[in-house]
This record gives structure tokens, C-alpha cells and sequence, in this order.
């Protein structure tokens, strides 16, 4: 079992203007206060129980890497409290070894950091050979190692005993995409056996396959937490963020899923319209014309716009996205108070569920380079089983089938031959 | 007892770091292990072979041609010990800042690993020597054995000394910078490569507030004289050492928990 408890957990540098301070502040046994205290994590509470998984989302220099170390214990915390229940094991990018050893010598050497003694590591040793796969470069010296093998090796140990809580910082994805889901199939078997994770990630798919909850960390504080298709949505709405005109909105529609909306506002989007060849509607058979209509208009005029749209299915993974960019070689500069309608036909090639619609007006081919407005999970649509023959999986794909059948052919030496 | 016994769970890794340092150092060499005898062999040669036999170097007093290299080699070998464990405490956390901050575990298995590194680096030059002193027919006898004390209490000075320049020394630079010019001056206030009956008179009452003085000079006597050392220096000294030892304690005691922010 593991679990995490974190209650109004603070951590504060001391910054001293001199080296010359803090000679002064011993001197006086710490009477004299010569530092100023730097919040790089201020008030954060959360709570992760016995198989759950916490996704950690921030920008660099948000407080992550510091909160992992906390929980971890090799930082002490300057503020609030900490309660870990299990051995924990974290898994940390540049998790240190030694170029000169061997790979099985590091194995023993981090091992025993772990506190595993030399039998108990020789007896999972094949274990961990197995699962890096790694076999055929134990006994080469680990500066040879990539940096995908090395992520091998560490997380093989680090995992060969079922931790009670897994930190992990990134370092997934230095792995390739088949061992990061060897790495995230184990980490789901721990999550079902009473482990519990943190995760560090901004890999959309990852986060959204294994954690339940996200916490979005801004500036050391908690900006949001949330399930990760949502802080997801507003992280990236952050990411876009240029000057201090931009506002985001983030309400959780009566379906669920939360609509994050956010941009500059130069260009605004006034309506998005779901449509067949009839009129407007929201239930589509599979295969069946899908229109998505996006009405705005421009608050300033601007040189050139983008539209975007994209499909997600109810994990708030893409299923589809585009924009006007890729669809057109035209400009399309608007004029303060300009009106415009961009319709997107495509067919709802995809199986009977329920999906969102996110649209986008932007200024470059990507909605980093200047975002209008940003308007996530903005409808929803459901695709009901149309005419098509029944199949699965998440695309329709238009198909047909030919069968031909021939006649077994005559060999020498059967007895038809024979006749 | 609960640090005793967490600490004896980590005596692998401890046991690691320390033959990682002599692996680093026979690492894509021919030789490999080999250097690590032949340095510290051509290094002692050199002084018994140079000293007594080509500047013919003697004490005052004796008129033997050995007992100058034999004086030279006890009080150098036992400073560079010393000395050692001094000058690598300055890195003793600073080299392992990426394992401080990612793993958890007991800090003093660093100051532990640093101790067995310079105690095998001062153990095959120390037994090379002895040997050759055998050798030579110099060996003093029974008498090395009052030897040992004074190398215990030159041990846990040396690593109070260490794990406290080495904690300060993550906080403000400086300290590693002042310990290196500090080595070198109490490497020519102890009497090693001089005997102590060439300084001046006047100076001889400060120099004897060296502890590194007595400590050395308990291995000068038993070697070159063969005699039991001044027995009365030991208790001011293992009185000093259980006062730096303490204070050193005290300051990573209060010090350790804020290591990490610094590094």
C-alpha cells in the first residue's frame, strides 16, 4: 500500500545578496537575519491514495521537480506537512550513474542506494535483465549506454520491488514508445497492487491513460487541478499565453467536461455550429456529412487568420484536427468589425460515441505563435450507428469486400486423377 | 543505534563507492590494479634511495644515513592521511550533489566511503614502507604497536575535520579555498621534512599548539628511535579530537537538513 498526504507543503530558498551574509547570520548563531526567503512552492495540498495516480503538470521552473523532491525527502519542506505511507522510489531524469562501471555494476551499486542488499539484487537481477532488455550490454561500462538505456536500466531497478509510492519526473519519455508502455503496463499493474504514482508529464496520451487527477502548478502555487483532459486544455491555454490581455475561462459544462476558453481576443469566436446538409444538428449517423461552422468576428484587424478545429473523443484525446492553414494557400486578413463564417465538410468517418468539437483562431500555422481565442470542448456531438456494416475501433473506414473462391486443383496421384 | 544500524544496511554501497574510485582509476589502463601499488612504490623508493644515499641527507645527531629517510617517510606518510581525508571532505558532499538530490539515504555512508578511499590510499604506502624498514633491518619491534592510538586519534580528527569543511564548504566556497592554503601551512608547521631541532628556540612553545606535531612526532620516535612514544600528549589530543569530532557533529547536525538547497 501507498499513499501521499500533503497538506499547505511550502519550500523557500534562501537568497543572500552576499556569501558575506550568511557568514554574518552564523557568526550571530542565526540572531542577525541577512536572507530573503525565495517561494519556489507556496500552499500546496493534495492528496494521492492507495492506487491512484497524480499528474503533475507545469511549466519549467513551475515547482515541479522541487515537489517530487519533497515528497521524495531529500529536500526538507519550509513550510506545511508531508505524510508518505510505502518505500518510495522515484525516477528521476539524469538519474545518476557511473560511465566507467559496467551496467551491472551500477545495478548493484544504485541498488544498495536503495537499500536492497547484494543477494536479494542478485536474485532479481534476471528479473531486471529481462525486463531492459538489455542483456547483451550489461557488461559493457555505462558511458556507452544511450540515454534510452540507461532510462531502461534505471526504471527496470527501480521497479524490480513493487515501490509503495512511484515518483516519476519526466523520464519516460526518454524511452521509445514501445518501452514506455512495457513501463506504463507496469506501473498500472502497481496502481491495481495498492501502489500510488506522481507523475510529471506533458504527454497528453500518457497522462490521460493512467492518472485520475492532475494538479496544474503556476509560479511554485496550485493554479487548478482537475481531470487531466482538463488541466491539459488549460495548460496549453497557459502555454499560449503572450501578454496580460489574455483571459482564461474554465467551467465544467452539466456533461462533465470542462470548457476551457482563452486567447488574446483580437479575432473572437461568436458561435461554433454543428450541421448536416439539412440544418443544424448533433447526432450523426457513422459515415454521414458532418459540417462544423465557425461564425466570428474581429475585435482589430489583423493581417491573417487561422481556423482550427479538432475532433476529441471522451478522454480528450484528438481524433481529428486540422486548420485553415493546411486546407487553403489564401490569406485571410480581417478588418476591425469583419464578420466571417469558415465551415469545415468532412464526413463522420468515425465509430458511435460522443465527442467534442475545439475550435481555434490563431495567427500562425500553430496557436503558439498568437493566439485569438481558444475555445476547448466549445460542443458536443454524438455518432450513432448509421447504415454500415458493423466493425470496431475509433476510424470508419470506407470499405468493401472481395471474395473470390476457386476450385481445389487436380494433382497427379488423387484418386480423381486416377479416374 | 537506530543510525548504526541503518547505516550497516547501506555498507554495500558504501563498500561501491569506494572500489568505484580505484575501478575508475585502472579504467582503460593495461596495467589496471598495478598502478595503484607502483605509484606509491617509485614514490618511497625515491625518498629512502635519494635521501640517504645520493644528498646523503642525516638527522642532527645520528650519524646514520638511513634514519633521515626513515623519519621523512613516517612523518609524511601519516600527514598525507591526514591531509587527504582534509582536503577530499571539501567535495565530500558537492561530488555527490546529484545523488543527494535524488536519492534518500544516510549521509554519513559518504563520510564512511570517503574514509575507506584514503584508508587504502594510505595503507599500501604506509605497508611498503614498513616492509622495506623490515627490510633494511630497521623494524623498531613490539613498540609499533603504541603507534596505533595516535593513528586512531589522527583518523577521527582527520574525518571531523572532513565531514565539517565539507558540510561549510556547500554553504560558502570560500571555506574549501582557505583549506587548501591551510593544508599547506600546517604541512611545514609540523615537523616532516625538518626536525624539530632546527627551529628556533623562541618558536618551539607555539609550534607544540599544532596537534598534528604530536601525532607525527609519536611515529618519528617509535620509528627512527625506536622508543615509545610521549605518552602525555595523548589525552590533550583525544581531548581535541572529541572536540572537533563533537563540534563537526553539531554543525552537520544543524547544517545537513538545508544541504540539498545549496547544491
Amino acid at each position: 500500500m501507498g499513499s501521499i498526504r500533503v497538506r499547505g507543503l511550502g519550500k523557500f530558498y534562501r537568497r543572500y545578496a552576499r556569501p558575506s551574509a550568511r557568514l554574518i547570520e552564523w557568526l550571530s548563531l542565526e540572531r542577525a537575519r541577512r536572507h530573503e526567503r525565495v517561494w519556489v512552492l507556496r500552499d500546496v495540498s493534495f492528496e494521492v491514495r492507495a492506487g491512484d495516480a497524480l499528474a503533475i503538470v507545469g511549466r519549467n521552473g513551475a515547482g515541479k521537480s522541487t515537489l517530487l523532491r519533497l515528497v521524495n525527502g531529500t529536500l526538507r519542506p519550509s513550510a506545511g506537512e508531508i505524510e508518505v505511507d510505502g518505500r518510495v522510489a522515484a525516477l528521476e531524469l539524469g538519474l545518476r550513474m557511473h560511465g566507467e562501471m559496467t551496467g551491472r555494476q551500477n545495478l548493484f551499486l544504485a541498488g544498495q542506494l536503495l537499500g536492497l542488499s547484494a543477494d536479494h539484487i542478485v536474485e532479481l537481477l534476471p528479473e531486471i535483465t529481462a525486463f531492459s532488455e538489455l542483456a547483451d550490454h550489461l557488461e559493457q561500462p555505462l558511458r556507452t549506454y544511450s540515454s534510452g538505456m540507461r532510462l531502461r536500466l534505471a526504471f527496470s531497478l527501480a521497479t524490480a520491488v513493487r515501490p509503495g509510492v512511484l515518483l516519476v519526473d519526466e523520464a519516460l519519455a526518454v524511452g521509445d514508445a514501445r518501452f514506455q508502455q512495457k513501463c506504463i503496463a507496469r506501473i498500472r499493474r502497481f496502481l491495481e497492487e495498492g501502489s500510488c504514482l506522481v507523475f510529471v508529464s506533458h504527454d497528453p496520451l500518457t497522462l490521460r491513460s493512467l492518472c485520475g487527477w492532475a494538479v496544474l502548478l503556476e509560479d511554485g502555487q496550485k493554479l487548478r487541478e482537475g481531470s487531466p483532459a482538463a488541466v491539459l486544455d488549460y495548460y496549453n491555454a497557459l502555454l499560449a499565453r503572450l501578454d496580460d490581455n489574455f483571459h482564461i475561462e474554465q467551467e465544467v459544462e452539466n456533461a462533465g467536461t470542462a470548457v476551457t476558453r482563452s486567447g488574446e481576443g483580437q479575432v473572437v469566436i461568436e458561435a461554433i455550429e454543428l450541421r448536416d446538409d439539412d440544418g443544424p444538428q448533433r447526432t450523426f449517423p457513422v459515415g454521414s456529412p458532418l459540417r462544423i461552422r465557425v461564425r466570428g468576428r474581429a475585435a482589430r484587424a489583423v493581417p491573417d487568420l487561422t481556423v482550427g478545429v479538432a475532433i476529441r473523443d471522451r478522454l480528450g484525446n484528438d481524433v481529428y484536427g486540422t486548420n485553415s492553414y493546411h486546407l487553403d494557400d489564401d490569406v485571410h486578413p480581417l478588418q476591425a468589425g469583419e464578420t466571417f463564417d469558415a465551415e469545415f465538410r468532412l464526413p463522420a468517418n468515425v465509430s458511435p460515441d460522443r465527442y467534442t468539437v475545439t475550435a481555434a483562431l490563431h495567427a500562425g500555422r500553430v496557436h503558439l505563435e498568437g493566439s485569438y481565442d481558444w475555445w476547448d470542448h466549445a460542443v458536443a456531438f454524438e455518432v450513432v450507428p448509421g447504415p454500415e456494416p458493423y466493425f470496431v475501433g475509433r476510424a470508419y473506414l470506407p470499405v468493401t469486400l472481395h471474395f473470390e473462391r476457386r476450385a481445389a486443383e487436380a494433382r497427379p496421384g488423387t484418386p480423381e486423377a486416377a479416374r | 543505534m537506530g543510525m548504526l544500524q541503518s547505516v550497516w544496511s547501506y555498507r554495500g554501497f558504501v563498500q561501491g563507492l569506494v572500489l568505484q574510485e580505484f575501478r575508475d582509476r585502472s579504467a582503460r589502463t593495461l596495467w589496471g590494479h598495478a598502478w595503484i601499488v607502483i605509484e606509491p612504490a617509485v614514490q618511497i623508493l625515491i625518498y629512502v634511495v635519494i635521501f640517504s644515499s645520493v644528498l646523503q641527507a642525516k638527522l642532527p645527531g645520528s650519524g646514520d644515513r638511513l634514519s633521515y629517510s626513515i623519519y621523512l617517510c613516517s612523518g609524511l606518510l601519516a600527514w598525507n592521511f591526514f591531509a587527504g581525508l582534509v582536503l577530499q571532505g571539501r567535495t565530500l558532499f558537492l561530488e555527490q550533489a546529484d545523488l543527494l538530490r535524488t536519492i534518500r539515504f544516510p549521509r554519513s555512508t559518504l563520510a564512511l566511503a570517503l574514509l575507506g578511499r584514503n584508508a587504502i590510499n594510505a595503507a599500501i604506502p604506509i605497508a611498503m614502507f614498513l616492509l622495506l624498514v623490515a627490510l633494511m633491518g630497521r623494524w623498531p619491534g613490539a613498540v609499533v604497536l603504541a603507534a596505533v592510538p595516535f593513528l586512531l586519534i589522527q583518523t577521527v580528527l582527520g574525518l571531523g575535520l572532513a565531514v565539517f569543511v565539507g558540510t561549510l564548504n556547500v554553504f560558502i566556497r570560500d571555506v574549501g579555498a582557505f583549506v587548501g592554503v591551510a593544508v599547506q601551512f600546517g604541512f611545514w608547521l609540523t615537523p616532516i621534512v625538518y626536525p624539530i631541532a632546527v627551529v628556533p628556540e623562541a618558536a618551539r612553545p607555539l609550534l607544540k599548539w599544532n596537534p598534528m606535531l604530536h601525532v607525527v612526532g609519536a611515529y618519528q620516535r617509535v620509528m627512527v628511535e625506536g622508543a615509545p612514544p610521549d605518552w602525555s600528549t595523548l589525552l590533550p589530543l583525544a581531548g581535541l579530537t572529541l572536540l572537533v569530532g563533537g563540534g563537526s557533529w553539531l554543525v552537520f547536525r544543524h547544517l545537513g537538513p538545508d544541504l540539498v538547497d545549496e547544491l
